[in-house]
């Protein structure tokens, strides 16, 4: 039956049956999952989790699904990467990425919404249904395929079509919706107002965003039981910053790791940087942007964890840094040159950042360091197709030679 | 019909009686449930009632008045 007994609210602390619910009714403040830590400790060892499946649901009695069976993809228990070329370049000894590029739809939202998709079966939805630009969208598609589960998907009108047939291609309804930014916000939350849907970030939002804590349960059993001293995340709605370190946190409440004296730091693009911006500023308010960045996948003007990724930063003494659009495509050239992993832009985002953390000495050359690398490359290629120059031969070897030349 | 969303009002904005305006002009029952406000700064999140259309050109005036209206829940579209 599993260990999550409550909805909580975040802000004024009244409980909520486990309900498609995400907002409190008295102080509209955003509701989190509760659990039975102690039942739960009674029960969850090093042993237990190292002989679950080689998934992420290794951990699925730290997650608020029940018994039954779950929506799976075979997603998490992605590669810890010693990334030695990439440190040399930044002058980092122990540094490791963490690459969620290649989980089954190519990013980390495989894994909020594997638990989405897992909770709202048990709790009788035969629909899944979200907004995105892109990743999202295929992560739901993809899971209500499986589940047989009808999907429903809504984008901008003006998306890119690469973008569009990365989720239409697993048959969801793809809903193009012609209007602004906020216009397509406001109808999907009407939708989830007036259908009975799953609508994974909006009415199950509090059980979607616990599958970002197994980002930090890997990260420290990959590393032998242990919590990195730096963790480099990027930063979009927040939520996944703020459960990296929720779940590094219950890994040491539960006993399974000794400390937690992990600095996050969380990075964005300058052109949508609401967090960073009231980092700088020293006010825990964060002020609602209009995105202007090619890291769409970080764009999300209103972050609904802002405020709690703020507090995030305190608590771990971390950092938040904004890097700019040039910034970020170096920063996928440079993970793509020296380890061969080719990044969306959400990777270049937290290299470039990494880069002025080591550079600034705020990470030391020694500490155990991990970047998150959240999305494939091959999802925003148009940022760095302008670098792909072939040279130019005709079928001889002289003219072979002739460019090889030409190249110096 | 009702609405939950959150005002986040600029400096220059932050002494003005918006959200009396909004339901004195506009016909919309604003209900607070959580605000903090500053000299510099400020934000309220509340429930507006009242017919849709009111509604709709109430919140276009609030935005014309230069305060930044969101969903409560944050942003839904993610990448």
């Amino acid at each position: 039956m599993g260990f999550a007994t409550a909805l909580r609210c975040r802000e004024c602390g009244r409980e909520y049956p486990k309900e498609p619910i995400n907002i409190c009714e008295w102080c509209f403040g955003p509701l989190e999952v509760v659990y039975d830590h102690d039942r739960m400790a009674s029960v969850v060892t090093r042993e237990r989790i190292e002989s679950g499946p080689p998934t992420m649901w290794r951990y699925r009695d730290l997650l608020p699904v029940g018994d039954g069976p779950v929506i799976d993809l075979h997603c998490g228990l992605t590669p810890l990467i010693k990334a030695d070329n990439l440190g040399r370049e930044l002058g980092l000894q122990n540094l490791y990425l963490k690459n969620d590029c290649v989980n089954p739809t190519y990013s980390f939202k495989d894994r909020v919404v594997t638990v989405a998709a897992t909770v709202a079966k048990e709790l009788g939805f035969d629909t899944l249904a979200c907004a995105s630009t892109g990743n999202l969208a295929g992560a739901v598609a993809a899971h209500a395929a499986k589940a047989g589960m009808q999907a429903y998907v809504f984008m901008p009108a003006d998306l890119e079509r690469v973008k569009i047939v990365g989720a239409a291609v697993y048959g969801p309804t793809v809903i193009a919706v012609d209007g602004s930014y906020d216009e397509v916000n406001r109808l999907c939350s009407e939708v989830a107002d007036s259908f009975g849907w799953a609508f994974v970030n909006i009415n199950i939002r509090p059980y979607y965003a616990e599958g970002s804590k197994t980002l930090g349960y890997e990260v420290a059993e990959q590393l032998g039981w242990r919590a990195p001293d730096h963790a480099v995340v990027p930063v979009a709605s927040g939520s996944l910053y703020v459960k990296i370190w929720k779940g590094l946190n219950e890994f040491r409440d539960l006993g399974l790791i000794d400390q937690v004296q992990t600095k996050m730091h969380m990075a964005q693009p300058l052109g949508c940087s609401p967090v960073v911006t009231a980092y700088a500023a020293g006010v825990m308010d964060v002020r609602p942007v209009k995105p202007n960045t090619i890291a769409k996948s970080l764009a999300i003007g209103n972050p609904a964890d802002g405020y709690y990724a703020l507090k995030v930063i305190k608590e771990s003494e971390g950092s938040a840094t904004a890097v700019s659009d040039e910034e970020v495509i170096e920063g996928i050239k440079l993970l793509a040159e020296t380890e061969g992993i080719f990044a969306e832009t959400a990777a270049g985002v937290v290299v470039s950042a990494l880069r002025r953390l080591a550079h600034s000495g705020a990470i030391g050359p020694k500490e155990l360091t991990v970047a998150y690398v959240t999305g494939n490359g091959l999802k925003t290629q148009e940022v760095v197709e302008e670098d792909a120059r072939p040279l130019l031969v005709k079928p001889t070897l002289d003219s072979f030679k002739e460019a090889l030349d030409r190249r110096g | 019909m009702k609405r939950r969303v959150k005002f986040s009002f600029p400096t220059h904005l932050v002494q003005e009686p918006i959200i009396f305006q909004l339901g004195k002009d506009y016909n919309v029952v604003t209900n607070i449930r959580r605000a903090e406000v500053t000299d510099v700064q400020g934000w309220v999140v509340m429930e507006l009632e009242g017919n849709d259309d009111d509604i709709d050109r109430g919140l276009d005036w609030v935005r014309d008045r230069g305060v930044r209206v969101d969903p409560v829940g944050g942003d839904v579209v993610e990448s």
